[in-house]
């Protein structure tokens, strides 16, 4: 494209410049680490990084049950983990927290309960101290526990009212219907029936070293960080009861679905279908595929719905992994007018990567991209430490971290024209939309199958 | 086990700043460079900052130092459309923008072997944005795409930045809407935007900051080679944006359509951290004494003895960054509750908590901890190359110090009980404005 009128032009005579080469890269430094099993069962990873006095934590214990009312148990339990042991209320447990420079959070997801931690580096054996008093010594207050239920409910209010939740949800419930997987929020019903009783009863069975990850990056030494652990958490012991694991079931297919959201300004729009898991060797290829459909900015599809035709703000596709299953989703919210044009553009896209291999210049761009941005991700003591508890818990091991760069650099465009072909066909996606369906309906139904779903 | 609180002494001494070399320079043009040499990883954060929000942008025009944003990204003297952000992630790199009340960064961090890369892109654009009436018109989509998804479409969308000016501020620059009318947006020329770089994005109004992997020799040739030759301009006079006092407490009420849940903003106007930082850091360590965490004494009274309201919490900033504004700046305080008759009673107690800070001052340990936390987040935050190169301009541009941002631990371990009574009350005697946010939605 070239442009007709700069609106200034250089002092001097407009001589072109170039854009200047990349230099030599430097060798990606390989991550080292210092693990641990302890007769519990808990599997410790340490890694050096004194880049500022600081260390992370990373708790991940595995949560995934097919019972029903696990979600509403679950989400309870982490938020009322830190208000009470049998040593410290809630406050004294936050004031010991802050004289440390630190933080405990209790994140869930269907996977996994994490537990992610930071303070001054010199007081990692008491942030570990504090650990053992929460894992072993909570207590779940029924006060708290009652007063954390009505939050949650006021926060699931909330939650609802907005279009990227309802629509994410409703994307869960066809990607993976009827599993823990797809099921999103936890219903007012189930939560407002949950007791501390039940929420002490699921930490007593699932809260338990066996088969969980600690993970610990910062300006420690490993060794004497791997005692620490050893001898703070040694009365953290057991196992997990047994859980019944469901394997995912198949995509639901069907028509784009319309939830009706009325007056709305814009229509949130979104795709998906299933993946390639991390450790597929199939996977390096997928991965740069979806970088170039709409993984980064420098994609079709943004600079298609974006950059040239301005109908969205922020579209992106990714690629999400869970421990059973990988998904590729795409996301945009779109102005409403303009819906049913922005469906057509994106199944363009998605029908052009699908049926079309991509240029060596767009190979290129994507590959450098997911080199680069991997040790970007690794460079601070906080991401490395998140991205490591991530690949140990979902069991995928250091050397497939540190042999990344090799399998991208060797991706062919062959290669990910068939992935694409299996995984990016609009024919393979289910899709939702949830916007004014009194103005995106008719001219959606102009574009393809489209069913109206019922909104509670 | 930390059931014993550390002393002060101690824990004092456990806060080591982390030590990164300064290097200072001016270019020939006016342009502030400041280096910051780190080796231990291969990438450099790159960051510009123009002395210019959305504060000084004109009436009639709302809106425009964030379009303008979006137009840095539209192509410059020697590139296309679209290439700024493919030589960047080519080079395995990531990049943005964003606009401020009294500045407007642009960044990108990238591999070290794509630094003079880096820097010929910024300086293209500081040389020579490509403005067309094409870009401008999809730039207006784009923007008008983000209002809506950040504001329009989304239950408190805005709430309280763009709702609170209105009401606590009496002149446009300070109480009119940042993201802009859609009316204003749409009336945008490039005309104005030729006219909006000449004023503000001057060399002589900018700083660079690179932070991370480079020889400072060699980056010091690179910088002069690439941004030297851009033309000096005259730095564009600074207006006095301060307002008096407010001699009344003000209040007014919002309907959120898309709201399940009532909700309160309170701002407080602040005055410059230019002019008493101690006084001013005071204030922000009291934020944290409210409402930080569990031990926090609003989280304690309001959400979980009383059980009065979901969240609350109190912060300086239109954007929770203390340290990012001139005078005047201001403390917010935001609440959500389910009982739209529980508004006073909100009130009641954040003047109760201020009133007793005031006059009883903090409890044993209370400052100690909530600084030590504070400072921990800066390391956290400092651990973070891109974090660096923006701090480090921020601090140079708004504080002509970004050497400050390392200091920021030291100075909050001098702030005493005192200082803290002290804050309490100049809030406890300040008029504030308040509004109310009453659910439209489905409830």
């Amino acid at each position: 494209m070239t442009s007709a009128s700069p609106t200034r032009r250089s002092g001097r005579h407009a001589q072109p410049l170039s854009v200047p080469p990349l230099t030599a890269p430097s060798r990606p430094k390989r991550i080292t680490t210092a693990e641990r099993v302890l007769d519990s069962g808990l599997r410790v990873v340490v890694v050096r990084r004194p880049s500022v006095p600081m260390v992370e934590v990373r708790l991940r214990i595995p949560f995934l049950s097919a019972k029903s009312h696990h979600l509403s148990r679950s989400v309870l339990l982490s938020d009322t983990m830190l208000t009470g042991t049998s040593r410290y209320d809630r406050t004294e447990l936050a004031i010991a927290l802050q004289e440390l420079g630190g933080d405990i959070s209790v994140g869930l997801d269907a996977d996994r309960l994490l537990l992610s931690a930071s303070a001054l580096a010199t007081k990692l054996p008491e942030l570990l101290g504090l650990f053992a008093e929460v894992l072993t010594q909570a207590t779940y207050p029924k006060g708290e526990l009652v007063g954390e239920r009505d939050r949650l409910l006021e926060r699931l209010l909330v939650a609802r009212s907005q279009a990227g939740v309802i629509a994410n949800e409703a994307l869960g419930n066809r990607l993976a219907p009827g599993h823990p997987y797809g099921t999103g929020l936890p219903s007012p019903e189930d939560v407002g029936g949950v007791t501390a009783a039940q929420v002490r009863k699921l930490h007593a069975d699932l809260v338990r070293p066996e088969g969980a990850v600690l993970v610990i990056v910062g300006d420690v030494t490993p060794a004497r960080a791997l005692d620490s652990v050893e001898r703070q958490l040694a009365d953290w012991t057991g196992k997990q009861a047994v859980r019944r694991v469901p394997a995912v079931p198949d995509v639901l297919r069907g028509p784009l679905q319309i939830l009706h959201r009325p007056d709305s300004v814009q229509t949130a729009l979104r795709f998906g279908g299933h993946a390639l898991g991390r450790t597929d060797p199939r996977y390096p290829a997928l991965q740069l595929a979806n970088l170039a459909f709409g993984g980064l900015f420098s994609s079709r599809w943004v600079e298609n719905i974006r950059e040239a035709k301005g109908y969205t703000y922020s579209p992106r596709s990714s690629l999400d992994h869970s421990v059973l299953a990988s998904a590729f989703t795409a996301s945009a919210d779109v102005a409403t007018e303009v819906t049913a044009p922005a469906v057509v553009e994106t199944l363009y896209e998605l029908g052009r990567i699908a049926t079309l291999p991509i240029t060596e210049a767009e190979l290129d761009l994507v590959r450098q991209y997911a080199i680069g941005t991997l040790a970007l991700s690794l460079s601070t003591q906080a991401g490395l430490a998140s991205t490591l508890s991530g690949l140990l818990g979902a069991g995928i091991d250091l050397d497939w971290l540190n042999n990344h760069p090799v399998r991208l650099a060797a991706v062919t465009r062959d290669e990910i024209a068939a992935v694409s072909a299996q995984f990016l066909a609009p024919s393979a996606l289910v899709a939702v939309a949830v916007g004014d369906s009194d103005q995106i309906l008719e001219p959606l139904r102009r574009v393809l199958d489209v069913e109206l779903v019922p909104t509670s | 086990m930390p059931s014993s609180k550390p002393s002060a002494a101690r824990s004092r001494g456990a806060l080591r700043t982390p030590s990164f070399e300064l290097i200072h320079h001016t270019l020939g043009n006016g342009l502030r460079v400041v280096l910051a040499p780190d080796r231990a990883a291969p990438v450099v954060g790159i960051a510009v900052l123009y002395d210019v929000g959305f504060r000084s942008e004109p009436e009639g025009r709302t809106g425009f130092a964030h379009l303008f944003e979006h137009l840095m990204f539209q192509g410059s003297a020697n590139l296309e459309k679209l290439e700024h952000f493919r030589y960047v992630q080519a080079s395995g790199g990531i990049f943005n923008g964003s606009t401020h009340l009294d500045y407007t960064n642009y960044f990108e961090v990238l591999p070290s072997n794509a630094f003079e890369r880096g820097l010929f892109l910024e300086a293209d654009r500081m040389r020579s944005p490509r403005i067309t009436e094409e870009n401008l018109a999809n730039q207006i989509s784009v923007v008008k795409e983000e209002i809506r998804v950040n504001v329009m479409n989304r239950p408190y969308g805005g709430f309280p930045w763009l709702v609170l000016p209105p009401l606590l501020y009496d002149t446009f620059p300070n109480a009119h809407n940042g993201y802009g009318g859609f009316e204003d947006l749409q009336n945008a020329t490039v005309a104005d935007a030729s006219a909006f770089f000449d004023s503000y994005y001057a060399p002589a109004n900018a700083v660079l900051s690179v932070a991370g992997d480079f020889d400072p020799d060699t980056a010091l040739e690179l910088i002069e080679s690439h941004f030297g030759g851009i033309r000096r301009r005259k730095k564009p006079a600074r207006p006095d944006f301060s307002e008096p006092p407010l001699t009344a407490d003000r209040r007014d009420q919002v309907t959120d359509q898309l709201a399940p849940l009532p909700a309160v903003a309170l701002g407080y106007r602040l005055t410059d951290p230019n002019g008493d930082l101690r006084q001013f850091l005071a204030t922000v360590l009291l934020s944290e004494i409210l409402s930080d965490g569990d031990a926090s004494r609003l989280q304690r009274s309001l959400v979980q003895k009383q059980r009065l309201v979901t969240d609350i919490s109190a912060y300086l900033g239109t954007f929770g960054d203390p340290l990012e504004e001139r005078n005047p700046t201001r403390l917010n305080i935001t609440a959500h509750y389910a009982n739209a008759k529980s508004t006073d009673a909100v009130l009641a107690a954040v003047d109760g908590e201020l009133d007793r800070l005031a006059t009883r001052g903090t409890e044993p340990g209370e400052i100690d901890r909530v600084r030590t936390k504070l400072s921990a987040t800066v390391f956290r935050e400092l651990d973070q190359v891109l974090n660096r190169s923006l701090e480090f301009a921020k601090f140079e541009l708004l504080f002509d110090r970004a050497s400050l941002s390392l200091g920021l631990p030291v100075l909050l371990a001098e702030i005493t009980d005192d200082d803290i009574r002290a804050a309490a009350a100049r809030l406890v005697d300040s008029h504030r404005a308040v509004v109310e946010l009453l659910p439209g939605g489905d409830k």
